[in-house]
Order: C-alpha cells, then structure tokens, then sequence
C-alpha cells in the first residue's frame, strides 16, 4: 500500500484558486501526486474537487496558482494542453456524444487517420475491440451509439478512452457512481493495475469506505478549502468523516 | 452515419421474415427506403391525378422529371450544407438572401464590372464570377459565424437579421433592377438545352458512377475482412450493387429520353451546318450541369461528412457539446466553419439559380431558407442535434420539389401549394419521431 513519495512528483499543484461571479470555487488548494500512488478527493457536493480537477483537466483556466508536472511549470488553458502532458480524465458526466458509436467516442478529438488524411474507422473500431477486450469482455455493442448501451458499458467506453492514450496522470471523477457490484470490483482491480504500472491517480467518490480501500492518500475539501491531506494509514473513517462534515482536520488539532 | 447503425438496431428483431432478411443482408437504411417509397408515392400520385382528372398524366414524363431535376439543384447543394448547420444544433434562415445578395455581387460583376475589362464573351468571365459568388457568401457565411460562435448571438437571431440585411442590400446594390442578360457561357451552369452534356457524355457519367459503386463495395468488403468485422453477405453485396447501378442506368436513360425541342435544334442546325431531316433530329439533353453540380457537392460533402475529422467533430458537437469541447474540439472555430461553409454553398446555388434564370434579380433565392430547412428537415436531419445525413437532404430537396412541381402541373392555386407543403413538412417531422421512438 505504502508509496515512496520521493523524487519529483508527477503533479504538483500549487496554490490553485478559481472562482465564479465572486464564489470562490477552489481557495488556494495546493495538493501533489506521485507515480504509482492513488490520491482520494473527498468532500460535499460543492465542496469544489471536480472544479479543482477541471483546472487540471483543462477544462476550466485557474484565476491563479502555478501547475508543476515532472517538476517542471505547465501551462494548462485547454484540455488540449491538459492532454499534451499525458493526463487524462473520465468526467463524472461521462463526456461521451450520444449519437456516435463507441470507436467514435474513445477517438473523439484525435481520430486515427488514413495517409490520405481520411479517418481510418476500420483500424479505431479494431483497437476500440482490442483495448474493450481487455476492460470489458462482455462488450458487444460496437456499432451502436453510444446511447443504447447501459450505465456500465457507457462506463467502460469513457474509462477505455483515458486508458487508451498510455495516461500518465489520471483522473477519475466518480468512475464506479453509474456501475453495479461487479462492474465496481472491475473498476477497482483495473486503478490496482494501473498503478502498479506506475500511473499517478487522482480519485473522486462520496464512497469512504472505497477510498479508504484504493487510496493512498485522502485529500478532502470544504467550501473550496483544502481541509486534511492524510495518508490512509493515519487516519479512521470517522477522522475523514469528520473532516468533510466539520471541516475540521482532528490530526491538527491533537 | 448514425443512421446506418440504427439498420442493425431495427433489423435485430428475431422474426425470421423474408423483409426483415432482406434487410440485415442488404444492411439497407430503412429510412432511405421509406423517402423513395414516398417519393414514388408523390410522383405516381400525381401522374394518375393528372391523368384520371385532366385526361394527361404530365409527372412521369421524361421532359417533366429532367426539370425536376434541375429545379432540385439550387435547394439540394444548399441543404447539404444546412445539415451541418443544424446538426450542430444552429440555423440558418439566411440562405435565401445570401443567394439575392450573392446573384446580384455576380450579375453586377459579370455584366456591369468584367466585360469592361476583360471585353464581352472572354472565357474567364464566368469563372471570376461563379468564384467570387462563392467567396462573397463563404465570408458573409462566416461572418455570421463569427458573431454567434465568438460573439454570443443565437443563430436563430444572427440569421433572421442577415435575412434582412442581405435582401435589402441586394435590392440595393442595383436600385432593385434586374440584371440580364448574364454571361453566355456562365449561363451554361443553369442547364438549360445548351448546359446539358448530351447522350454520350451521360453515358460516361453512368458508367464511371457504376465503377464507383462496385469499387466502394470491394473496397469496403476487403476493409472489413482485414480486421475480421462481420461482413454481408454475397448476396447482400449483389444485391446493393445490383440496386445503386440500376438507379444509376435508369437516370442515364431518362434524361437520353428528353430530346432538345425543335427550335433549339433548328437553330443548333443552322449554326452547325447540319441539315434537319424530315422525321427530324432526336438529340438528348443528357444530365443537365446544375445537376452534376448536386451530385459533386453531395459526393464532396458525403465524404467530408463521413470520413473526415471535420465531419466527425461537426457530429460529435451535435451529439454533446460539452464533450467535444472537453475532447479539445474548438467549437467555436468549427461553428465559424460550419457557417462559412453553408455561405459558399448559398453562393453555388445563386449560381446555379441565376443562370438558370439567366439574370440576377434581388428577388433571386426568397424563402428559400424554408425550402432548404424543410429539405434537411424530410431528409432526416434532427433539429435536436447529431443527427442527419447528406444523401437525405438531396432526396428531401427532390421530395420538396416533386411535390411543388407535380401541383403546379395539375394546376393547384399557389396557396394550396403552401397549405400542401407546409402540411407535409410538419406530418414528415411526426412520421420521422415515430420512426425514430420505434428505432430505439
């Protein structure tokens, strides 16, 4: 379980603050990750983990604060950039296009294409089977947009699209909320994996005790704040409990 | 593109029946299927209406359905691009003016402007102008863009501005004169006895679309087996191949069936030096230009729609936008894109409208942004977004016109042309949910 959090982390974020029409969103949150560790984001809703790791994503633009990757500074001001520095994320929404079929969807933004220029649907949709062999046996609906497939299985397209790419960096915005028992066990095995491939993942569920499971470390936030950044091992249940509900790390207070 | 997947979806159901065979083997787009079933439905309608009623059925004529196929250009390479359009879940109600205030830009510029310059008749004129047509309305096009994608200004608004806008500047850039007449050789891109490619040329036409068809068969057959995906079977190949070529030879040998009218001959004679015998001379139109203008566009646009990145992003912004702008897809420079796009098209077809005319009037094009909305709208293309094709567009166009076309020639008053039209717009819209509801 323990993580040798020495050398340079993959992601450092320093001090990020955003806000929106005078709420601030994300206060100054400074939180680091590193290879082959699994760091949980804990908090209410609104608590402002999926805004932070937006910012992170590309998806929205810090108002301040600096991002350090491979202890060197990033710009990140799209999710273009975001990607460029080999992170990728599964949104809680999913981000999937409805109308497009599951090859379209994992490809979506970086299409495989022909010498000619052309998109090359042939060669998507046979790695789209390849790596949704490896995640997903049962998936059969291939040819289908991605709207006739169910929670789990639209799931698993989302998950294959950020693992695809050879990620280094990972986010996942509650990946297991949409799935059954099994699926979940799937999902939990396939971050097991991945980081013992040395991929560094950021975690955001309302689940404790699955964080408490798969994490290394427990960051949680409160009204944008960062309240408690604990390794799992020093910390119970309650203390985290106690954290997102009182906003009050205990371990500071001892 | 979605629509082909929807086949499978409808055809899984087990009931082992001859159509439902046919179907899956063929992997045949029932929603194609049904617009030529109503499509035949209009046109044999109105043929028997017209001979029952008015003792001559004028529909399935040769000389009628070459028409409509003319008619059908200028609304057909419009609504492939309103596809995009509404696909990304905008409209475009300025088509129709873009259209007045492009003919007129290429009625002043090849009348008034070139001839000076260049001298009357040179070669160039026509080029110069059918170009300039076309970049004036891809750069008002992405104009309009501009102001809803960077600027924030629905479509819906942009567009019903532009409708005014652009009609009252092309009424007064002539002081609401008409401008005729246009180039001769420009003239040409209108159809027309003259803007024909004749028997032969229609012959090579076919043929070289049938090629076309059986390559992209084999090819598509081959593709599949590289990767191991399921493919037709044999039958199935056949029989789609069989289907698409036969369309095409039936085309080839309507628009051969409709000779030049006996003046036009008379005159092509005397300046030719041939002497007419007494039975007289049978000389076929052929596919007329305007025509083969569709049909590239409706080619060029299939494929950029099917198997380039920009199509698939133009359907991926349609299907969620938030995703495809998380997937680094810049929205707003694609939206710009879309509109530029859908300018030039309004350009070629005021082309094409104007020449057939053979002048530019500031009239040229009105309403027919609903023409072409309808167009798409029949054809498929969602008005809630990522969803609609090109093929569907151009058969909606034909639709639209075979019906207003088949009135007029059993002599319906205009108003109950509209009354009919708008009608089958808003029962097409319904039958489209149904088919869609039963689809999922």
């Amino acid at each position: 379980m323990s993580t040798k959090r020495t050398g340079t982390p993959l992601v450092e974020m320093r001090d990020i603050s955003i806000a929106f029409g005078g709420i601030h969103a994300v206060d100054g949150v400074s939180l680091d990750l590193y290879p082959g560790e699994v760091v949980g984001l804990l908090g209410h809703n609104g608590a402002g983990k999926s805004t932070l790791i937006k910012c992170l994503s590309g998806a929205y633009q810090a108002d301040s604060g600096e991002f350090w990757v491979d202890g060197k500074k990033a710009t990140i001001e799209s999710p273009i950039d975001s990607r460029d520095l080999n992170i990728e994320t599964i949104y809680q929404t999913l981000a999937l296009a409805d109308n497009l079929d599951a090859a379209s969807n994992l490809f979506l933004g970086r299409e495989l294409t022909t010498p000619l220029g052309f998109l090359d649907d042939a060669r998507m949709e046979a790695e789209t089977r390849k790596i949704m062999a490896r995640l997903n046996p049962n998936f059969k609906k291939f040819k289908e947009p991605v709207s006739a497939l169910s929670g789990g299985q639209r799931q698993s397209v989302a998950i294959a699209r950020a693992v695809y790419f050879n990620a280094r960096i990972l986010i996942m915005d509650e990946p297991t909320a949409a799935l059954g028992v099994h699926e979940t066990e799937m999902v939990a095995d396939l971050i097991k994996e991945l980081k013992s491939q040395g991929l560094g993942i950021f975690l955001i569920s309302h689940d404790t005790r699955e964080m408490m499971d798969l994490c290394d470390r427990v960051a949680v936030m409160k009204n944008g704040k960062l309240i408690g950044n604990e390794r799992v091992e020093d910390v119970t249940e309650d203390d985290i409990l106690s954290m997102i509900i009182m906003g009050k790390n205990p371990k500071k207070a001892a | 593109m979605t629509d082909s997947t929807e086949t499978l979806t409808t055809s899984k159901s087990d009931s082992p029946n001859l159509i439902a065979k046919f179907l899956k083997g063929t992997e045949l787009d029932t929603r194609l299927l049904g617009m030529f079933g109503a499509l035949a439905l209009i046109w044999l309608g109105f043929h028997f209406y017209g001979a029952i009623f008015n003792g001559y059925g004028a529909m399935l004529t040769p000389r009628n359905l070459w028409n409509l196929s003319v008619q059908t250009s200028s609304i057909g390479i419009m609504a492939t691009g309103m596809v995009l359009v509404i696909v990304t879940r905008n409209i475009d109600l300025s088509v129709g003016a873009l259209v007045g205030v492009t003919g007129m830009t290429m009625g002043l510029l090849q009348v008034e402007f070139l001839p000076q310059y260049l001298g009357l008749g040179n070669p160039f004129i026509w080029i110069i102008t059918a170009v300039t047509g076309i970049l004036v309305g891809a750069m008002i096009g992405g104009f309009h863009g501009w102001l809803i994608a960077y600027r924030g200004i629905p479509a819906f608004i942009v567009t019903l501005g532009g409708l005014l806008v652009w009609r009252g500047a092309a009424f007064l850039s002539n002081n609401g004169k008409t401008i005729s007449p246009v180039d001769s050789t420009f003239q040409l891109l209108g159809g027309g006895p003259y803007g024909t490619i004749g028997a032969t040329g229609s012959w090579i036409v076919g043929a070289l679309a049938c090629v076309a068809i059986i390559w992209m068969l084999i090819a598509g057959r081959r593709s599949r087996m590289a990767h191991g995906f399921p493919l037709r079977p044999i039958w199935g190949e056949v029989t789609v191949g069989g289907l698409a070529c036969s369309l095409v030879v039936g085309a080839v040998l309507l628009v051969n069936a409709y000779p030049w009218p006996k003046g036009i001959i008379k005159q092509y004679a005397a300046a030719n030096n041939i002497t007419v015998p007494k039975e007289g001379l049978f000389i076929s139109h052929g596919f007329a230009i305007p025509v083969l203008i569709l049909f590239t566009v409706g080619i060029l646009m299939t494929i950029l729609v099917n198997r380039t990145r920009f199509g698939r992003n133009v359907f991926a912004i349609g299907g969620n936008p938030e995703a495809a702008a998380l997937a680094g897809i810049n929205v707003k420079w694609m939206t710009l894109k879309i509109f530029a796009l859908m300018g030039a098209l309004a350009g070629l077809a005021a082309v094409v409208a104007s020449a057939r005319l053979n002048s530019a009037t500031n009239a040229l094009g009105l309403l027919d942004e609903l023409y072409v909305i309808a167009a798409a709208v029949i054809g498929g293309t969602s008005l809630a977004g990522g969803v609609g094709t090109i093929y569907g567009a151009i058969l909606g166009a034909l639709v639209m016109q075979s019906l207003q076309s088949g009135m007029v020639l059993i002599g319906f008053d205009t108003s109950v042309q509209q009354i009919v039209v708008g009608s089958v717009l808003v029962f097409a819209v319904y039958l489209d949910n149904l088919y869609r509801k039963k689809a999922k």
